[in-house]
């Protein structure tokens, strides 16, 4: 490639990029900091407190819709992590019929608008008269995460070489050996993407939830609900330190995967 | 880590011979069962809903099971314009990521090879803002375009903008907000496609004394297609439905409410259930349509 306009012009407009997708983060984090009244909208002055007493605005309201948020993301993340992982093993390891209905059902949840996902099953919740709580909440986001799982892992098993499950095999080793010892553990970083993935959607998820939650809380509701008459700072607090976790997690994870890709690469 | 949602990649495992085993069967069955329970019972449960009539009792949000077309009748005629509004909006927002997103994505997926840390790091920074609440992302934007903010206040000094003019609450900050938003599910299928792109072709399109743009036009972009077909579905969909960028509470205002704002209105607030429906099957199926005629038609161009 010789144009040599591209050699600046592309790193200049990707460092302008950046920074543009930033600006909202930037700022939900510094106005975490912010010594605010009721709203959240003008800067008054920096102040820790919202960071060291998180509970105590409203009796606690945004702690127990980030309680309720955990809560409905762990479970409905182990439901659809495992369910997902036993279908993408089937879909790359076994015949069956009805492959391509299957692979239909799964497609068309990632190509339903939420909006359309969440009335669905509210209008199926109404008729079959399920109250609205915790676990219609969970029902929703199990439901959703499947697909997402199963593409995730799909890939992982995809990749993972039969050769070494042969060797296992003839040295003699049970199915459920060979499962427990080989398999699952070369499959686990694919599992384990899925269900980062997974809990990612659930925790962020509010258009699903909205329809199917009746009284009950998550995050991204109570940040809806506060909108209008203004959002405490403590939400940007805790918004921030899941930001701020979920960073660490991610970049841990790449840079250890680069330097042992190194190591290898200085071992072979 | 969601990265690998988009990712096709082929691997040793896929050449080996698929068995037939009732285990297969085993497998499948909570997982499938799951959805026809909770994904496909619902949608049609929303069939039979946007079919209902009032019921005689004349109680508020109490309907009986009917065979009501005209229900879709009503919808459309009194909300054809949240219906083209969504779409019209959802097509700029896409059409804005992609010009977006290709650069940053080709930057990512190409040029940054030599350096796998760093390629892997800037892909952390795209997908930054799924961890912060996607609420939380809008309402900054909202403040930060707000009639007293810097920026607003500046470009009304340089006379740049009308000072009796507003951002927020117009057509122009909706799609601002969904473009933002869906960045990230257009950046990351095309740089997975980017990133696998053998450049030895690039090369033998300047060998054979095409321009840098006629490289970029015939070879590049046709190779990256899949990518583009990806991200702009996976954009499109969910700006089509989304009513949190529209809804006046963010960064819409009474103009610019989108099909998912009057679903929700229906749904949550007014007890219109059948109206709701009709109104989510009616964009369940355009969206169906468009899914389908732009898969098979960008099919047919990369066989061309």
């Amino acid at each position: 490639m010789k144009f040599s306009l591209g050699k600046w012009l592309l790193p200049v407009y990707v460092i302008v990029a950046f920074t543009f997708l930033m600006i909202p983060i930037v700022y939900t984090f510094i106005f975490s900091f912010n010594d605010s009244l009721k709203s959240n909208i003008t800067w008054r002055g920096f102040t820790l407190d919202k960071w060291l007493n998180v509970c105590e605005v409203q009796n606690g309201a945004v702690c127990r819709a980030f309680g309720n948020s955990i809560i409905i993301g762990t479970v409905a993340t182990v439901a659809a992590t495992v369910m997902g992982t036993m279908i993408a093993i089937a879909i790359v390891r076994y015949r069956f019929k009805f492959r391509s209905a299957t692979s239909l059902l799964l497609f068309l949840p990632m190509a339903t608008p939420e909006v359309v996902l969440g009335a669905g099953l509210a209008a199926q919740f109404l008729s079959a008269g399920v109250p609205k709580d915790m676990l219609t909440i969970i029902l929703a986001h199990t439901m959703f995460c499947i697909s997402f799982v199963v593409v995730t892992v799909k890939a992982r098993v995809a990749s993972l070489d039969p050769a070494l499950e042969e060797a296992g095999r003839d040295l003699y080793g049970s199915p459920n050996q060979v499962f427990a010892r080989i398999t699952f553990p070369l499959l686990l970083p694919g599992i384990l993407a899925a269900a980062l993935l997974c809990f990612a959607l659930s925790f962020d998820d509010f258009i699903i939830t909205n329809f199917n939650s009746g009284s009950v809380t998550t995050l991204p509701k109570y940040i809806y609900i506060s909108a209008s008459r203004g959002i405490p700072a403590e939400a940007n607090v805790i918004a921030s330190a899941v930001f701020i976790i979920a960073l660490v997690i991610v970049v841990t994870a790449q840079v250890s995967k680069a330097a042992r890709a190194k190591r290898l690469a200085t071992v072979g | 880590m969601a990265f690998a949602a988009f990712a096709t990649t082929t691997g040793p495992g896929e050449e080996i011979a698929r068995r037939r085993s009732p285990i297969a069967l085993l497998l499948l069955l909570p997982g499938i069962l799951y959805l026809i329970l909770f994904f496909l019972t619902p949608l049609i449960s929303l069939v039979l809903t946007s079919l209902q009539a009032p019921s005689e009792t004349g109680l508020p949000g109490v309907y009986d099971q009917a065979f009501q077309w005209q229900n879709y009748v009503i919808v459309i005629s009194d909300y054809w314009p949240h219906i083209v509004r969504s779409f019209g909006y959802a097509l700029i927002a896409t059409v804005l990521a992609l010009a977006f997103s290709y650069p940053l994505a080709y930057f990512i997926g190409v040029k940054a090879r030599q350096w796998p840390l760093l390629q892997s790091l800037l892909l952390v920074l795209v997908i930054a803002p799924f961890f912060i609440s996607f609420l939380l992302r809008t309402l900054a934007w909202k403040q930060l375009l707000s009639d007293e903010s810097f920026v607003i206040t500046s470009l009304k000094a340089l006379s740049l903008m009308a000072p009796d003019a507003h951002f927020t609450g117009t057509p122009a900050a909706v799609i601002f907000g969904l473009t933002y938003n869906f960045i990230p599910f257009m950046t990351l299928p095309l740089y997975t496609t980017l990133e696998r792109l053998d450049l030895r072709y690039l090369e033998a399109g300047n060998d054979l004394y095409a321009s840098p743009l006629q490289v970029f036009r015939k070879v590049t972009i046709p190779l990256s297609m899949p990518g583009i077909v990806a991200g702009t579905l996976l954009t499109f969909i969910p700006a089509a439905g989304d009513y949190i960028n529209a809804s006046r509470a963010f960064l819409g205002g009474s103009d610019t409410q989108m099909i998912g704002n009057v679903i929700e209105a229906n749904f949550l607030i007014l007890q219109n259930y059948p109206a709701a429906a009709a109104l989510s099957i009616i964009l369940m199926s355009v969206i169906l349509v468009i899914v389908t005629v732009y898969i098979r038609r960008s099919g047919t161009e990369e066989l061309l």
